[in-house]
This record gives C-alpha cells, sequence and structure tokens, in this order.
C-alpha cells in the first residue's frame, strides 16, 4: 500500500547539511528565581541553522534556559543569574551595552500557549515591524505575505487578512504566531513546547515547518515529545534537574545514549 | 382512598433539611422583592411628581423654559382679582406695563401685594450645565490620573512592601467619607491654592474622590488582559511602553470604562465635596461667559444635587418648592442614565472590536 500523503509522517530531516558553525555559547551559566536555583553550570554550543532540541522532565529547567536565550526571564521578579555567562555570535548577551530590545529582535519566541493579539491576521504579522516604525504599505504587504508563506499559512488565510487572527484554529494560531515572529527577520526562533496543546496534524503541519525553516534560521525547540525531538531536531540537549545531562546529535542520544539516566528517559522509563 | 406511595429509590420524602432549604430560598427571594421594592417606590415617585415638572400635555411636550432658564424667583399676587403666578423678570415687566397703563388712563398706579418664593420659578439651565461641566472634567482627570497609577501599579512596579502599602492606602482612601474629601479640597485647592471656589477646585476634589475607584478597577482590568499578549509583544521586540499602549491598553479599555460609570454616577451624586470647592447657591452668568478664557476655570458654578439640597433644606418650603425639586432630581437622574448609557455603548463597542 502507498503510503497517503498528508498524513505520513515526515522522515527525519537530513543531518549534515552543509558545514556547521556555533552561534550560541552558554559558559558556566546558573540561573535562580530568587532563592531557588534553577539551572546548575550549563555548557553548551548551539549550531547556527540546525534544529537544537530541549528534553527533560518537567522543571529540569529546559524553557527556563530557553527564556535567558532572549531575556525574557528579565520579566519576572526576582530572576538572577548566578555564574556564566551566554554569548550570541560571541556577544555577552547579559552584557551592560547589550539592549535587551535589540536582542529580541535578533532571537524571536513561539509561546507553549499560541498567543495571537485580538487584531486582524494582517496586523498580527506586521506587529514587530509597526513597533520598528515600517510604514510602507507595499513593504509591509510584501513581508506580511512572505512572513505567511514562510509559516506555511498563506494559502488558508490570504481571502481573510483582515480578520481576527482569534478566529483561527489551534494549528493555525500556532503558525500565525511563527509568522508574526519570523516577519522580523530574526536569526535564531526560540520555540517553547509549541505543539503541546495542537492535534497530531497541526502538529505534523508544524513540525513540517519547523524542517523548512532551518534553511535560513537558528531553531531551539522545547519539547515533552521525544518523538518530536526525534523528527524534529539534528541536536539534542537532555536536562535533569536543572543540569545539562547530556547534549550531542539526536540519533546518538536516542539510539546510542552515553548517559544511563538518558537511557532512562529517552526510552520512557521515567520522567 | 389516598393515592398509593410508589415504591422506589428516588421517590420524594420530605425531612427537615429540606423544609430548610424550602424557607432559606423564600427568605431570599423576599429581600430581593424587597429591595425591588424599595427601588420602584423612590424611582417612581420621583418619576411621577418629575415628570408633571418636565413634561406637558402640550406641544412641545416638554417644559422648555424649566430646562433652559435660571432659577428665579416666585411672584404670587392678585391682580384685577385674578391670582398670578409669575418669575421675577416677568413680573417686573407686567408691572411696569400695568403702571404705564394706568397711567395713560390717568390712574393712580396699582399697587401689588405679592408673596415671593426664593427659586421657586425659572428653570434649572445653569445647573445642568455646571453638573455635566463637573462629570466631564473631574472624570477626565481621574481617568489620566487614575489609569496612569493603574499602569505603574501593575506593570512597572515591584511587588515590594512599600507597593503593597500604597495600594492599601489606595483601597482604604475608597472608604473616607465624601465630606472630608470636600474639606480636604477645601483647604489644599480652595485656601492653599487660592483657588477660590471654582470649576478647578471642584474637578480636583471629585476626582480625586474617585481615584481609588479608578485605580483599583483599572488594575483588575490591566490583570485580566493574558499575559501572553504581553510576553508575545515583547518577544518581538517592543518596549515595555509600546507594549503597554499597543497590545495592553487597548484590551483593558472596556474595563476602565466600567468603572468610570460607578466613577461617574458618583462624580455627578456627591453634594458633600463640591459645596465647598466649586458650587454656588446661585450665579447669574453662564460659564462660557466669561472675559478671559483662564476666567473659565476660576468660577464656580451651579450643579443639579447642590440645587436640590438648596431647594429642599435651605429656603423656606411650600407648595411651590415641590415643583423644582422634583423636577431637579428627575433631570439629575436621567443625565446620570445619559452620561452612563454612552459609556455603556462605548464600552460594548470596544469590546466587540477586542475580543480574545
Amino acid at each position: 500500500m502507498e503510503p497517503s500523503a498528508p498524513l505520513a509522517i515526515r522522515v527525519p530531516a537530513p543531518r549534515d547539511v552543509g558545514a556547521t558553525s556555533t552561534i550560541i555559547e552558554i559558559e558556566d551559566f546558573n540561573f535562580s528565581y530568587g532563592a531557588k536555583q534553577a539551572l546548575f553550570d550549563v555548557n553548551l554550543k548551539l549550531d547556527a541553522r540546525r534544529v537544537t532540541a530541549f528534553i527533560g522532565p518537567s522543571g529540569c529547567g529546559k524553557t527556563t534556559l530557553l527564556r535567558c536565550l532572549n531575556r525574557m526571564n528579565d520579566l519576572i521578579d526576582g530572576t538572577v543569574i548566578n555564574g556564566g555567562r551566554i554569548r550570541i555570535h560571541g556577544v555577552d548577551i547579559n552584557g551592560p551595552e547589550v539592549d535587551a530590545i535589540e536582542l529580541r529582535k535578533r532571537v524571536g519566541m513561539v509561546f507553549q500557549k499560541s498567543n495571537p493579539f485580538p487584531k486582524s491576521i494582517y496586523e498580527n504579522v506586521i506587529y514587530g515591524l509597526r513597533i520598528q516604525g515600517v510604514g510602507s504599505k507595499s513593504r509591509l504587504d510584501e513581508i506580511v505575505e512572505k512572513s505567511l508563506r514562510g509559516a506555511a499559512l498563506w494559502d488558508e488565510v490570504k481571502d481573510r487578512l483582515h480578520e481576527s487572527g482569534v478566529g483561527l484554529s489551534g494549528g493555525q494560531q500556532q503558525r500565525l504566531c511563527i509568522a508574526r515572529a519570523i516577519a522580523v527577520q530574526p536569526e535564531v526562533i526560540l520555540m517553547d513546547e509549541p505543539c503541546s496543546a495542537l492535534d497530531p496534524i497541526a502538529t505534523a503541519k508544524v513540525e513540517e515547518l519547523i524542517h523548512d525553516l532551518k534553511k535560513d534560521y537558528t531553531i531551539i525547540i522545547v519539547t515533552h515529545s521525544m518523538q518530536q525531538a526525534a523528527r524534529v531536531s539534528d541536536k539534542t540537549a537532555f536536562f535533569y534537574l536543572g543540569r545539562l545531562v547530556e547534549y550531542d546529535d539526536t540519533q546518538t542520544i536516542f539510539m546510542n545514549p552515553a548517559n544511563p539516566q538518558t537511557e532512562a528517559y529517552v526510552s520512557g522509563r521515567f520522567g | 382512598m389516598p393515592a398509593p406511595v410508589p415504591n422506589h429509590p428516588f421517590v420524594t420524602r420530605s425531612s427537615r433539611g429540606r423544609l430548610i432549604e424550602g424557607a432559606v430560598f423564600w427568605l431570599m427571594r423576599l429581600a430581593t422583592y424587597f429591595v425591588l421594592v424599595c427601588g420602584l417606590c423612590v424611582l417612581g415617585d420621583i418619576f411621577l411628581k418629575g415628570g408633571r415638572t418636565v413634561f406637558q400635555a402640550e406641544f412641545p411636550y416638554v417644559n422648555v423654559p424649566f430646562l433652559t432658564q435660571a432659577p428665579e424667583t416666585l411672584y404670587v399676587f392678585e391682580h384685577e382679582g385674578q391670582k398670578m403666578q409669575l418669575g421675577d423678570r416677568d413680573f417686573r415687566a407686567f408691572r411696569e406695563a400695568a403702571t404705564a397703563k394706568a397711567k395713560a388712563a390717568g390712574q393712580p398706579a396699582p399697587q401689588f401685594r405679592t408673596e415671593s418664593y426664593v427659586y421657586s420659578a425659572g428653570g434649572i439651565w445653569p445647573c445642568i450645565v455646571g453638573t455635566v461641566l463637573l462629570v466631564v472634567g473631574s472624570m477626565s482627570i481621574a481617568l489620566i490620573l487614575g489609569v496612569a497609577s493603574a499602569i505603574y501599579l501593575n506593570e512597572y512596579a515591584k511587588d515590594t512592601p512599600g507597593v503593597r502599602a500604597i495600594r492599601l492606602a489606595i483601597l482604604n482612601l475608597a472608604g473616607v467619607p465624601s465630606i472630608v474629601f470636600g474639606l480636604f479640597g477645601f483647604g489644599l485647592f480652595v485656601i492653599f491654592l487660592d483657588w477660590n471656589v471654582s470649576l478647578l477646585a471642584g474637578w480636583f476634589t471629585l476626582a480625586f474622590m474617585v481615584l481609588p475607584v479608578v485605580i483599583t478597577a483599572s488594575e483588575e482590568a490591566l490583570k485580566a488582559v493574558p499575559k501572553g499578549f504581553r510576553e508575545g509583544s515583547l518577544a518581538l521586540g517592543a518596549t515595555k511602553w509600546q507594549t503597554i499602549r499597543k497590545n495592553v491598553l487597548p484590551y483593558a479599555l472596556p474595563g476602565i470604562l466600567t468603572s468610570s460609570i460607578l466613577g461617574i454616577a458618583r462624580v455627578a451624586g456627591e453634594t458633600a465635596p463640591i459645596m465647598f470647592t466649586a458650587a454656588y447657591v446661585v450665579r447669574d452668568k453662564l460659564p462660557w461667559e466669561v472675559e478671559k478664557v483662564s476666567d473659565f476655570f476660576f468660577q464656580g458654578v451651579m450643579a443639579l444635587p447642590y440645587h436640590i439640597y438648596v431647594v429642599s433644606s435651605k429656603i423656606p418650603q411650600n407648595e411651590y418648592t415641590a415643583r423644582v425639586q422634583y423636577g431637579t432630581a428627575f433631570v439629575f437622574l436621567f443625565i446620570v442614565a445619559v452620561i452612563a448609557l454612552s459609556s455603556i455603548l462605548l464600552r460594548n463597542h470596544l469590546r466587540r472590536r477586542y475580543q480574545w
């Protein structure tokens, strides 16, 4: 029997496309929420234009680390970086001369709960550009189409760009959020469990999209689904209790992990 | 023969608990009806008696002079065997005409034995104008100050003991009697800042009085905006203020307006804060009849609630004052209803625009 096209589970992404270069270096990074330390001595080098997955049981610090990469944790009271640094292109992003606003323009984020703004689809996509003061209608139109095409949403919404983004289905909303993130042309896109609220079909679409996006963007994805990590990522980092346990090629992590804890987790024995 | 008692596990059985439940339910129902009846009595009384002043049987069906003239003294007198009631200006004109007529006919000038009743003739136009001005001005001030502090407290301030103390102080301010606000405004604005009895003093006094309500409710409205909107906006490289202006405040506006509707009713209705700071018993000039623009802010005005107070307790009561009292109360309720209704419409319009 021929595998029917639209619902087939995609074969894993080809792993070795071109040479890799490191874009983000995390060195001895420690982080606390008030008195509670969430990350301990994390060391990690993330590749440009690759998909890196962070996996681990709840509360292991993977989302915390993700949110440190665009300094979203600055917004939470009482958070402290107690050691180490994160460099993007060699620049310490917590350095005194770094503007978190500029950082977030380069490092976009897609959240666990899709959060389209209660505006039209069009206005959702250009939100970041409006903030930056882009006013030219033709340029905005062009970017809207490009971003929505980039997020594989254009064909579904091109006739109702001026309807509310909240009226879309869950999967469409999440892709709208991805379109919104890529409209500002970031280098890195952080995804915090982007598919946790989506059904399998919507998930498959988003995963396919992630696969396409890595041509142009560095993607870091936090996920609870090990199958998803295995399907979309080139490299996988396993976290446990705030520490990085193992970081390697996804294939190695799932087929031949070095650490017994990793092995126990990916084989579903705990977590 | 009694109906046979059905024998199954779900049969209704009377019990003490069931009886108490029924009694409590009826008690609550009666309490609700009692409140309803009280409300209807008050409103019905005002609408019936006030309606007689404001509406009339002939065209144009509305008592236009009552709505468009200033209060006048009512003169009641007998002339050529007829009992007449005339307002101040009409009476003077009538007396002059009668005197001139008598003079032309070579008769002695007629003597008028009049009884005068203060404020019982004319209308309440200056009071309407004054109340609208007071409401618009004080709500503008209260909304600007209140929303600004709510944004600061909810979006910028960290949750420190100091901020918690400020919040508590604001909540407590809501319980301060309005007469205290009146005295505060009198002390600060009228005397210390030397604004005299003026619109400006009244605006700030009333604004301070409703500020706690506006701040508390605005904070609630801001809290109701999902955190995801803020994070989504910030993650796109927006600054905090851009986020608040474009992606938080517009969605909180319906809630803020809801609170300000309550504020409007309170601002329009309070007598105590304005009696020392803004209200005149009577003023001939309308607020816009000023020489300099700056004088506009430093003039006292007449106001509906204060007028009701004056005509019902400051002047001798008689058969002619009830007309003004009820008419003023009716117009007052009507104006508050109109202002509140327009805010509700605006709120519903905004709500439809932003749904999530």
